[in-house]
């Protein structure tokens, strides 16, 4: 623990750990000093002036050194000005007035200068009612202005920094949180100060505007309302909210959201999610949100939500009872036997997953998860587990990243791994291109696609990389699947696998593997026993299958083909995909914003959403119309309680072993404080009230005799002439199913693409923007052509997800 | 007496290298390298009592000395951003005398262990900043800059840097910030530079003037250094005489001498033989000090003196106002001023000097009331003691003095 | 084209001016040199600087919009920054600007109609003994012009006027 520090905060005595600024400490006695530039999770800059108090400190005797005592007590020597709290830290013995004359004068000396400037449009602004201006002019200000309004300066008020964010540069009071927080936090320094003194404005000149997945925060933090998002600026006034938590869907890290929701007229009458907001959880997503996860939630109210079951009658898809469409599904699963095959996906809770697993088991079929990323099984072996926090990594941890551009594939890991490097943890990136993670890089390994597995294991040969790895005292192993498919995520993942047990980085917090899958919940498929197919085509071919939470007609044509020539297919979903288009029996499941459930994050931690919003027609929980089916096929599962499918689940699967809701809803007191009254002091993050989420035991953890397979070497294919090595990357936005209802983010998400080095393209006659042709294996895809000469000539990258079914590593021919 | 600083003024051609050589030039930066500790220099310039040129006339010995030896490199700047109004005698150093001040930066980097030293030359001084490089080249070229100085292990490269046209840039942190290729914003201190400075590292920064002072320090010593000036203000001083005097210039002459011999005896006396009304010896940083009687003239330029007339000496810009001169002019020329130059980083500055911009416009203009005034006074009392730098000071500086002092010339500018 | 392959002395002589740790520090000396032909700084050139520097767009035009010398627009080829600050005033700045408005025609921040001068009036430049004083600003650098007349202004104005004539 470090030292602590006793001070006196307007009269209170107040011990708190050295290193703290004043503001901080006092915030943690319950006293709050007004702020506006400064923010716990921002490096203080004294800019607004805002935090004055008085300070005094206790005389020392200049010979010994030691406190002059008056009148029994330390003398105290105040300093004739007025210092800013943010930047004084704690003291021994320090004297702190905040609510004295002179301080209380400061403080409304510094609004009456900030209201100046400001235009008081408050009964139109998007920030009033959470708004730390409005509060701490209420709190602070002076009754009336002295300014004359004529003489205020006029500024553009609706200035698009991106179409994401918006800008009104009157309400501006130059804090710069929003330029700190891109430059400290994000690392994306695309805001700046143009200009200087009282015509100072924020500006961005990044392509696209605003050019960080990270924007959204900076609308958290402002303390007015100079910055909304385009999501929700004029979309309600915070008052008329509803708040639910819940958990984002987008990517493994599982961010603890809010749903801010409201009744309204323009959804007629009904309650709708009006903004997601993040909720603090300093071991998950701190209180911070990426963009993805901020904009996408709209998939939930699309004009595509299934409401009713359907069942295909006469070749075309009529509505159904539910009774009738769970009973045919039984039915032909019954009969399938051992071809009754279930594909579900990561979109899917714990409690969704587990009775499918226990169905496919009971009824004697295969279980197969819908990923093109393996290894997940040595997750359950050797994955993190309790104790683990990116937030305590620093010196003495070596992290790898290795086939993961984790800026694009789970954002906030990426922030949250910067900031342990710049704590001293040590970083090594492996993978064939230059990321954006490479600039906090210790080490950067580069390979060739195809040779991952390879290059982990050469961690263990001599190179200055590994010998700072090997020096480490814990290290933890973030893989993904960039360039890599099934099987080589599978020889991928050994490998690390391999050499975490091997080096003893397993059982330990801040030790251990983690998967940068492609969904929320792949983590707590892998934990229910499901596995992923290679070949996936095959395995469906002429089976009777049931599709849960994914959409693999739209995704390969290969696979669309498989479920065209299967015997049946149950396809349940929330919305009408081009999968339920071909299904037998169509089974509408609800949205994670209507009902309850847990997700298992990648750093397995298991956390629970709650309902938001009233359930979409006659829509049912997974694990419910599960149940029903089940219950067709003469399977019991509990199909009405979730935190009984859960408990069912505790008593089955080992690594859930003494877990249940009431646990997951602990919180304990996190720092800083935020989501109180004081919006001023953290920005408008939600406070976590229901639950920081608890993490997986691993097999390590519990003792249990590893064995970890061999590496089995996975071979490239090797293009011939004239023809690319078409390797699949991942992008954060994408044409998934739960981001393109996102109307919002279609310019980001753009057209699918082919980046091609510059030197390759010239050979084959491209040119950045043209539109080609990319052919492989018989099928051929258009794409936009990229120049990007960090790659190597004979690669092509081709994003998933973007309508080019490229799983993993093929040979292609780029075309005009 | 004889010029210590602008030697160029007695010695032809001394800002040629072969006649700085001649006029014992580079030999106290040579015998500081080849015979001394860098300690013992710095305990030479401590003991002189050289005080820091720039304005706040912070002892520079004890500067150097507060370097955090345990973080490395060091780095030491030169302050030459030259920008307070009234102020220009950095610039007829570094055109006059460039190696006398050049070869002090290079003292005082052997003095801290920098093997680096950059001159920050506001953008303005284009023509300067080259000719400087070319001195730079010829020390190079002599032996006095570069690796193993006279056979020492010591090496020291010296780099010219151009500002683009900001005040703030003369605030130290700023002047760092600009250096590091940033918007030129003060930073909050401390730390100090000489603990966190230049990319982070432990940084010496001084005024030309201060610099210039150290070889002829080194040369003759601490103790021939004190006889000149006052016990609180060592040595001589350049004093930048500008306004409404026959002779504006620079002087140098020591500290103690009174505002009346700089002005008659060296500034030829006001122009048209009007009378002085008041004096800013501080440039428009300065309080306006109010003379009404004989007696205020003679009081002699140190820095404990000046104050108790309500003034700091700073760098010792002595601006002379005659009793042509309506101060709610004077206070509106400052204000805007500072508004133009308000880096913009704190509230009370960024917003302040634009509410007196208005204020003061206004009052002069003749559309104001006493009201105005009073609130003028009141906003500047209301910024005082809250801001991040001295800018922001300053800015209220002439502003309430002036109203003050002065306060008729503004009652009569809202009657009129 | 690039800075650096435009004037690739200049470029390398300007980054080894700065340790590794401190290359943004070129952005500055950069920036004169993007400015000199144009007299202002396009977006193409910031572009330029930022890439070479390893910082962003964003931070490049944040260092242009602080300081008074770097122009993000195309205005007079010549800029004549007069001092109007307090102790040029004291010694007849003002008579002089207005004076020499009248007689170009143009007001303060006006560019002459042939585009070749740009008038300004700007705060102190060190030399408040040889009032009435300005710079000029160009594609040669900036130059100081000390103890001037109106007369002595118009003539320096014809000349820079045929300079720009020729080169167009």
């Amino acid at each position: 623990m470090s030292k602590q520090v006793t001070l006196t905060i307007d009269g209170k005595q107040v011990t708190v750990p050295e290193g703290l600024n004043v503001v901080d400490a006092a915030k943690m006695a319950g006293i709050d000093i007004p702020v506006f530039c400064h923010h716990p999770k921002l490096e203080p800059v004294g800019m607004c002036r805002m935090c004055l108090v008085e300070v005094g400190r206790p005389m020392r005797d200049r010979a010994t050194g030691q406190f002059v005592i008056e009148n029994g007590a330390p003398k105290i020597q105040f300093m004739p000005k007025l210092e800013t709290a943010c930047t004084n830290k704690v003291e021994e013995g320090m004297v702190v007035l905040t609510q004295n004359e002179k301080a209380t004068a400061g403080q409304k000396g510094t609004v009456e200068f900030l209201l100046t400037s400001h235009p008081l449009d408050c009964p139109i602004c998007d920030k009033g009612g959470e708004c730390p201006l409005q509060n701490l002019t209420m709190a602070h200000g002076p009754g009336q202005s002295r300014f004359i309004y004529d003489e205020k300066m006029h500024l553009d008020k609706q200035v698009p920094l991106g179409e994401l964010i918006y800008l009104d540069r009157e309400r501006c009071i130059q804090c710069a949180r929003c330029i700190r927080f891109q430059d400290e936090i994000a690392g994306d320094s695309v805001l700046g100060f143009d200009e200087r003194g009282r015509t100072m404005q924020i500006v961005s000149l990044s392509d696209p505007g605003f050019d960080s997945v990270f924007s959204g925060n900076t609308t958290d933090i402002c303390p007015v309302g100079a910055l909304t998002t385009a999501d929700f600026r004029f979309g309600a006034r915070p008052w008329e909210l509803d708040a639910s938590p819940s958990i984002c869907t987008q990517c493994p890290v599982g961010c603890n959201t809010t749903l801010n929701t409201r009744r309204e007229a323009k959804a007629g009458g009904e309650i709708v999610v009006k903004r997601v907001m993040p909720r603090q959880n300093e071991e998950v997503n701190e209180i911070w949100l990426c963009d993805k996860g901020r904009f996408a939630y709209h998939y939930a109210e699309s004009k595509q939500r299934l409401s009713k079951p359907m069942i295909r009658k006469d070749k075309k898809l009529a509505r159904a009872s539910w009774d009738a469409a769970t009973k045919l599904a039984a039915e032909k699963f019954l009969k399938a036997k051992k071809d009754f095959v279930v594909l579900a996906s990561g979109r899917l809770s714990n409690e969704d997953l587990f009775n499918l697993k226990t169905l496919a088991d009971h009824a004697g079929g295969k279980s197969y998860l819908y990923s093109h990323m393996a290894g997940g099984e040595l997750t359950t072996l050797v994955g993190v587990s309790a104790g683990t926090n990116f937030g305590t990594m620093g010196k003495g941890t070596a992290i790898v990243v290795v086939a993961s551009d984790l800026y694009q594939e789970a954002p906030i890991w990426y922030l949250r791994v910067k900031q342990a490097a710049k704590r001293g943890a040590t970083l090594i990136v492996l993978n064939p291109r230059k990321t954006k993670l490479d600039r906090y890089a210790s080490f950067s390994v580069r390979y060739d696609y195809g040779g991952e597995a390879k290059a982990v294991h050469d961690l263990t040969k001599k190179s200055k990389a590994s010998d700072a790895l090997m020096k480490a005292e814990n290290a933890v192993i973030l893989y993904g699947s960039e360039g890599v498919g099934v099987a080589g995520s599978q020889s991928l993942a050994t490998a690390c696998a391999k050499l975490l047990n091997e080096n003893g980085f397993t059982g330990r917090p801040n030790n251990g593997l983690i998967g940068v899958w492609e969904r929320a919940n792949d983590q707590g498929a892998w934990e229910m026993g499901f596995t992923v197919e290679d070949d996936l085509a095959k395995a469906l071919k002429g089976k009777s299958v049931y599709v849960v939470g994914a959409d693999p007609v739209n995704d390969d044509p290969k696979l669309a083909k498989a479920l065209a020539e299967a015997k049946f297919v149950a396809v349940q979903d929330v919305m009408e995909t081009a999968t339920t288009e071909i299904a037998d029996v169509v089974l509408p499941a609800q949205a994670f914003t209507e009902r309850e459930g847990t997700l298992t994050s990648g750093e397995r931690r298991v956390q629970r959403f709650y309902p938001a919003v009233p359930v979409t027609g006659d829509a049912k929980p997974d694990f419910a119309i599960t149940a029903q089916i089940a219950r067709n096929m003469g399977v019991i599962l509990e199909g009405t309680s979730v935190s009984v499918v859960f408990d069912l689940l505790v008593e089955t699967v080992k690594s859930f072993e003494g877990l249940n809701y009431a646990k997951l809803a602990e919180v304990r007191e996190q720092f800083p404080i935020v989501g109180r009254g004081d919006m001023y002091y953290g920005g408008t993050t939600y406070e976590n009230k229901h639950g920081l989420g608890v993490h997986l035991s691993s097999a390590a953890t519990r003792g249990e005799r590893l064995s970890i397979p061999r590496v089995q070497k996975e071979a490239v294919p090797h293009p011939k002439e004239k023809e690319l090595l078409a390797v699949p990357v991942n992008k954060l936005y994408h044409r998934g199913t739960t981001v393109v209802s996102a109307e919002l983010l279609h310019e980001r998400i753009g057209d699918a693409s082919v980046s091609l080095h510059p030197d390759a393209a010239q050979r084959l006659g491209l040119r950045a923007g043209q539109t080609v042709s990319v052919n492989f294996n018989g099928t051929s895809g258009q794409a936009v052509v990229k120049l990007d000469d960090t790659i190597d000539e004979g690669v092509a990258l081709v994003p998933r997800s973007m309508g080019i079914a490229i799983r993993a590593p093929v040979a292609v021919k780029v075309k005009a | 007496m004889a010029q210590i600083l602008l030697r160029h003024r007695e010695i032809p051609d001394i800002n040629k290298l072969p006649v700085y050589k001649k006029n014992g030039g580079f030999a106290a930066f040579k015998n500081a390298v080849t015979k001394m500790k860098p300690a013992e220099v710095t305990e030479v310039v401590k003991n002189s009592g050289l005080r820091g040129r720039g304005g706040a006339g912070f002892p520079t010995g004890m500067k150097w000395s507060f370097i955090d030896n345990k973080n490395w490199p060091h780095y030491v700047v030169a302050n030459a951003d030259e920008s307070e109004p009234g102020t220009f005698k950095d610039r007829e150093i570094m055109e006059g005398n460039p190696f006398q001040f050049l070869e002090g930066v290079a003292i005082a980097s052997y003095a801290v262990g920098a093997n680096v030293a950059y001159v920050y030359l506001r953008g303005e001084f284009w023509e300067l900043a080259a000719s400087l490089d070319e001195k730079i080249a010829e020390m190079e070229e002599a032996g006095y800059l570069g690796d193993k100085l006279f056979g020492t292990n010591y090496s020291l490269r010296m780099y010219t840097h151009l500002g683009a046209g900001a005040y703030i840039c003369g605030e130290e942190t700023a002047l760092l910030e600009s250096l590091e290729g940033k918007r030129g914003q003060p930073r909050v201190r401390p730390p100090f530079p000489p603990a966190v400075g230049l990319y982070g590292k432990p940084t010496v920064i001084n005024n030309v003037e201060t610099f210039a002072n150290v070889p002829m320090i080194l040369a003759n010593g601490a103790e021939w250094y004190k006889t000149m000036g006052t016990a609180d203000s060592a040595g001589v001083k350049i004093f930048s005489l500008s306004g409404r005097v026959r002779k504006p210039g620079n002087y140098e002459l020591p500290f103690g001498t009174t505002f009346r011999d700089l002005i008659y005896k060296h500034g030829g006396g006001v122009q048209d033989s009007r009378t002085v009304k008041a004096i800013m010896p501080a440039g428009a940083s300065s309080s306006l000090i109010l003379v009404d009687n004989d007696k205020i003239l003679d009081t002699p330029m140190d820095y404990a003196t000046v104050r108790t007339l309500g003034a700091d000496l700073g760098s010792a810009s002595v601006i002379v106002v005659d009793d042509t001169v309506p101060m709610d002019w004077l206070v509106n020329k400052t204000v805007h001023f500072f508004k133009h130059e308000s880096c913009g980083k704190c509230t009370p500055c960024r917003e302040g000097t634009y509410w007196m911009s208005h204020l003061t416009e206004r009052i002069h203009g003749g559309h104001g009331s006493k009201a105005d005034v009073d609130l003028l006074l009141n906003v500047a009392k209301q910024m005082q003691g809250k801001c991040l730098c001295a800018l922001g000071e300053f800015s209220t500086m002439a502003v309430v003095s002036g109203i003050e002092r002065f306060r008729q010339d503004f009652d009569h500018a809202v009657k009129a | 084209m690039s800075l650096a392959k435009k004037y690739p002395k200049e470029v390398k002589q300007i980054l080894s001016k700065y340790p590794p740790e401190g290359k943004r520090s070129a952005v500055m000396p950069l920036l004169f040199l993007a400015q000199r032909e144009e007299g202002y700084i396009n977006k193409s050139a910031m572009q330029d600087i930022a890439e070479m520097l390893d910082i962003t767009e964003t931070e490049v035009a944040a260092v242009v919009g602080f300081y008074t010398l770097y122009h993000d627009k195309k205005e007079g080829k010549y800029r004549i920054q007069v001092c109007t600050d307090l102790p040029c005033a004291l010694r007849g700045a003002e008579k002089f600007m207005d004076d020499l408005c009248a007689n170009l025609g143009i007001k303060v921040g006006d560019t002459t109609p042939d585009g070749a001068v740009t008038l300004e009036a700007v705060t102190c430049l060190a030399a408040c003994d040889k009032a009435p004083m300005f710079q000029t600003q160009g594609p040669d650098g900036i130059k100081y012009h000390e103890n001037m007349t109106v007369d002595k202004t118009m003539e320096l104005i014809r000349t820079l006027k045929n300079a720009v004539g020729e080169t167009k």
